[in-house]
């Protein structure tokens, strides 16, 4: 690691101008970053801890719509949103291990949009709209390819809002080594029709499979995709996966995604 | 009952206390007065010429002490090879020089450049990344038969070749098991691949450099299994140093599994820059410099053939194995796939002729040695996958033909040169047919299709050979060490007993089990006993803990020991009762008069020995303290019977484990529970091999799986509760506890019982094409080879 200067704003605000000087970054649970920084692999001058914000945390349901705070961890989610939306708690609480859940955050999560986390599909699924310090974002203008999302430079997830699909679920494939998804789909089926998100799979990252949507628009069952197929094309190819192998992952885990919700 | 002391039984690990309650002493945890750090700048590509290192920016950083890079190595002694393998044509192997630093080229991704000595470890990494390395890269051999092709890139130009060896083992035998194979019936042939591994022990290991300007002496603090023998080869081969004026020490070791054997160059580095700047010098791996440095194990790569007439008698067996060194022979790389490897290429069974080829290459990649089981499992793997592919196309049941092939007879001459002193493997089978419920598989498979789960059953056996020894055998073969085990037996003035052992344990319990056999021969209790390992200053010397010696071989220099001092703690009892020492006994400890109601305890004759008031010391010294050295007569040979169960999900090309047992003959047993955690344990590492681990390197030599974001270790959950039994029990004839060892056996016998599993899934489900899968046997592997 290099040395950085680190400060633990209590509010948003605090934070927003803490972030505001050169190469400063903000830092949620760590779970990606502080790896990152132990490899040397970056090396901001300055961390801001969003960890005291208390204004960042928590999971609240109102009005069909699950609010989740920016600095809330998976272990929070998993426990707090199991009643109003078990799919996203179910999701939540197979992250990582119990450590990662304890520290690893959504707004993080959401923020680093690696192509093989969980959250991104659960955010595009139910079309989730990511709330910042400065904006509101709805989901489908949000992610932007590999590691890459709308937020610009020092701005901070503070909340997530889903409104909560009348059915959904995640059906998770595990990367035999890192355990992130090796193929992980999000189906959510809402009065506004039926939005089916994939993760892991893809070059481009999280992706909805629009032909799988229509599909279970007219049939929500799992039937309703079996004859779908999905191209190999655009697939990552890895030591744990072709593409071929990643793109026909998306239809089991499809279909087994909608036998759950 | 249960026996609650004493040999059988199940006495609690007493090392765990400080274990789980974080009051071990581990390597990094010494930090002494005065220390600095350091950090190796390590190659970033596999294969390079070294044209020039350029640390002068890096060494007026702050906090910088000094940087060190081949050319302080220049006159010294490279990292010596523990074994010379002489090939077919007579000629020894290649043994090219493997430098300390690297000097002149670098020839895998990790192989050390230069170091930095700092103040702190922040400024050794800040520094070590200011060093401007001069690197041509050169093209990289990392495929076997690509270093081994004509015009193949040299990793070593003074070697001539990429070519370490070529042995033929037994080489009389060739030509006859050529032509029985040739005139057989039916012949089964495999290729397959064992693939290679990162040895992750939970404890990366670390190294700790002393000097004392005053006295001249240097201190080694090291992660390593064998301390004496690290003294020996770092003192006389690369440092110069002599073992009065060396002390090295293996504190708390957090695991091994064959990596902590080796002499690595961190700890000829840490000694020599101790000395060389009058500081304790201080080195620990980082978990990604350990998979680039730590030696690999396995990745052999081999065809196997098994002649068998009509009805199923193995006729013959012939392999041709390549076997990668990686990029230097590091300490026992030769004998792995040749003398661990070839002598268990019998197996259980009766196969007049066999042969095996092994040709060892040399390769831009992290050096590959010892790795639990080491040779053994490559030799279990190939001939338990074969003798299933036989079954199958000889239309046999595969427990049949086993048994129709098992070794019933003992002792047993193989044609692989070793001789199995006892065993009996059909009562295994038996065992394992009872505690796997192998009649109960059809049910299951029921269930499970009903699941739309392909349920399969793999079985098999395995024999393996431990306490390799002995040292004159040994030493014809090729070893340069010899293969003793020593103890001393040191009982103190109020009958407490101190045993220095030159085994060394790093999670196998010695602490426990050593103390019961003493407890038991004297009849004292093993709170009495404490066990003192791991220091060149205070123990004998002795060749540390792999193996599977420790008990069979260490164990009975204990025994050996002891009953010297039980020899002459009855003569002093005999003068203190004033009888025949002929007629003295001891049980429960008390020596008693034959005969006689006349006794006097353990306690008083201990006393005796060190308070020489009534004593004879016109016959005896006083004190009462012995030495033995132990060199065995033979290998043991521990053996068993393993199944597995798994269900494959053909959608996905998962397998998940749901049932596994195993029937072991360790003979004697001292502490049941340890050695069911070491059956637990190595199953759990060959499920690891079977289904998740798998070391891989790109074309340019990168190693793909350097952090374990894609190396998979097996979890938890990928591994069943298991059924283990040892009750099967021969004990080994030759050694005075009847005990053979069981460290490696479960890491030996479960590979081939997954894949062969797996593979019965397959073809019950319907895919008979799938003959076949290479390991690990990743969702993704098993997929494909069900699209074919
Ligand atoms: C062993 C392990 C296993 C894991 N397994 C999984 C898995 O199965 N599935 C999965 O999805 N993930 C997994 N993760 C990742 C984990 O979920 C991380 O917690 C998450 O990706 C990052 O969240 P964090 O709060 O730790 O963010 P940090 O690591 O602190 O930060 C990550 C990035 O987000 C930025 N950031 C953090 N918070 C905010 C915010 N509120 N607003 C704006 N930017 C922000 C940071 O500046 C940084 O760039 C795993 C991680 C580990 C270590």
């Amino acid at each position: 690691m290099y040395a950085f200067e680190f400060t633990r704003p209590q509010t948003v605000a605090a934070a927003v101008a803490a972030l505001k000087g050169a190469d400063a970054q903000a830092l949620g649970g760590g779970q990606t970053l502080i790896p990152t920084l132990r490899q040397r692999l970056a090396s901001p001058a300055r961390l801001v801890s969003l960890a005291a914000i208390a204004e960042m945390r928590g999971v609240a349901a109102a009005g069909g719509v699950l609010t989740v705070g920016g600095g809330t961890t998976h272990a929070a989610v998993a426990r707090e949103a199991a009643a109003p939306f078990p799919a996203l708690a179910r999701l939540a609480g197979r992250i990582g291990d119990p450590a990662v859940r304890s520290r690893g955050t959504i707004g993080g999560s959401l923020a680093n949009n690696d192509p093989s986390a969980c959250y991104p599909a659960a955010a595009l699924a139910a079309a989730a709209t990511i709330v910042t310090d400065r904006r509101e974002i709805a989901v489908d203008d949000f992610f932007r390819g590999l590691f890459a999302t709308a937020l610009a430079t020092g701005e901070i997830i503070t909340r997530v809002r889903f409104p909560i699909p009348a059915r959904a679920a995640y059906a998770k494939f595990l990367q035999p080594a890192s355990r992130f998804a090796l193929v992980g789909v999000f189906v959510a089926k809402s009065s506004a029709g039926v939005r089916v998100a994939v993760t892991g799979a893809a070059e481009r990252g999280v992706f909805r499979w629009t032909a799988a949507e229509t599909a279970l628009a007219a049939d929500f069952r799992p039937e309703a995709v079996k004859g779908l197929r999905m191209a190999a094309e655009g697939m990552i190819g890895d030591l744990h996966g072709s593409p071929e192998y990643r793109a026909h992952l998306v239809g089991v885990m499809t279909a087994r995604a909608v036998a759950a919700a | 009952m249960p026996k609650d002391s004493g040999i059988g039984a199940s006495v609690k690990r007493r090392e765990d206390v400080r274990f789980l309650t974080g009051r071990g002493r581990y390597t990094d945890d010494i930090n002494l007065r005065g220390q600095a750090h350091v950090a190796f700048l390590r190659a970033n590509v596999a294969h390079g010429r070294l044209r020039g290192v350029d640390v002068a920016a890096a060494a007026a950083m702050p906090g910088v002490l000094r940087i060190f890079t081949g050319a302080d190595f220049a006159a010294v002694g490279g990292l010596p090879c523990g074994w010379q393998v002489t090939g077919r044509d007579g000629q020894v192997m290649k043994e090219p020089r493997h430098p300390v630093l690297a000097a002149g080229k670098v020839r895998h991704v990790g192989d050390p450049i230069a170091a930095v000595v700092a103040e702190t470890l922040e400024a050794a990494r800040d520094a070590a990344e200011a060093i401007v390395a001069d690197i041509e890269e050169l093209p990289a051999v990392i495929d076997m038969r690509g270093a081994l092709a004509a015009g193949a890139p040299l990793v070593h130009e003074e070697a001539g070749t990429n070519l370490c060896f070529d042995w033929g083992f037994v080489e009389d035998n060739r030509a006859a098991t050529d032509a029985a194979i040739a005139a057989a019936p039916h012949v089964t042939t495999l290729d397959l691949v064992n693939n290679r591994l990162i040895p992750n022990a939970m404890e990366p290991r670390a190294a700790v450099g002393d000097y004392n300007p005053a006295t001249g002496d240097s201190t080694l603090y090291t992660t390593s299994q064998n301390p004496h023998v690290i003294r020996l080869l770092m003192g006389a081969f690369v440092l110069g140093i002599p073992e009065h004026k060396l002390r090295v020490v293996a504190p708390d070791v957090g695991g091994g599994f064959g990596s902590k054997i080796f002499h690595y160059a961190e700890e000829a580095f840490v000694t020599f820059a101790a000395r060389a700047l009058n500081r304790p010098v201080k080195w620990t791996a980082q978990r990604s410099e350990s998979a680039l440095s730590d030696a690999h194990g396995r990745d052999h790569v081999t065809r196997i053939d098994l002649a068998l007439d009509r009805e199923g008698h193995f006729l013959a067996i012939r392999t041709r194995t390549l076997a990668n060194m990686g990029a230097y022979l590091s300490t026992f790389a030769p004998s792995v796939p040749t003398y661990l490897h070839g002598t268990l290429m019998a197996g259980n069974y009766r196969t007049p002729l066999i042969h095996v080829g092994v040709q060892a290459v040399f390769t831009n990649t992290v050096p590959v040695d010892a790795y639990r089981g080491a040779g053994r499992p490559e030799a279990t793997f190939q001939l338990e996958r074969v003798i299933d592919k036989a079954a199958r196309e000889l239309g046999i049941d595969p427990v049949e033909i086993r048994r129709r092939n098992f070794i019933d007879r003992f002792p047993y001459q193989t044609p692989v040169a070793v001789a199995y002193d006892t065993g009996n493997y059909h009562a295994t089978m038996d065992k394992l047919v009872a505690i796997a419920d192998l009649a109960g598989f059809e049910g299951r498979r029921q269930a499970s299709a009903r699941k739309g789960l392909l349920r399969g059953l793999g079985v098999n056996c395995y024999i393996e050979a431990c306490g390799i020894a002995p040292s004159h055998l040994v030493g014809q073969l090729g070893a340069r060490a010899g293969l003793y085990e020593s103890a001393t037996v040191r009982v103190n003035a109020t009958g407490g007993i101190v045993v220095m052992t030159g085994s060394h344990s790093h999670g196998q319990g010695h602490e426990t089990t050593f103390p019961q056999v003493i407890a038991d021969m004297i009849g004292i209790p093993e709170s009495q006993v404490e066990i003192v390992h791991g220091d060149t200053a205070n123990t004998p010397m002795g060749m540390g803990t792999y193996g599977s010696r420790s008990l069979a071989v260490g164990g009975s220099a204990m025994v050996r020991a002891a009953g010297k001092v039980i020899a002459k703690a009855k003569k002093i009892a005999a003068h203190l009762m004033e009888a025949a020492e002929g007629d003295i006994t001891l049980r429960d400890g008390k020596f008693t008069v034959a005969g006689t109601d006349r006794s006097v305890d353990w306690g008083a004759v201990c006393l005796a020995a060190y308070v020489p008031h009534n004593y004879p010391l016109a016959e005896l010294e006083p004190g009462l303290e012995e030495t033995a050295f132990y060199d065995p007569a033979n290998f043991t040979f521990p053996a068993g019977a393993y199944a597995c169960e798994v269900e494959v999900d053909p959608e996905t090309g998962r397998v998940v484990i749901d049932r596994f047992a195993a029937a072991d003959d360790f003979g004697n047993v001292v502490n049941p529970m340890i050695v069911d955690g070491q059956v637990h344990g190595g199953i759990g590492q060959g499920i690891g091999q079977a289904l998740c681990e798998g070391a891989v390197y790109d074309a340019n030599g990168q190693l793909v799986t350097g952090s374990y974001m894609d190396y998979a270790m097996p979890r938890a959950d990928d591994v069943p509760s298991y059924v283990v039994d040892h009750s099967c029990a021969t004990p080994c004839t030759h050694n005075p506890l009847g005990v053979k060892g069981c460290g490696e056996a479960g890491a030996i016998g479960s590979p081939p019982t997954v894949v062969n599993a797996v593979i019965d899934a397959l073809q019950r489900g319907g895919h008979r094409h799938v003959t076949h899968i290479d390991m690990p046997l990743s969702p993704a592997r098993v997929w494909a080879a069900i699209r074919g």
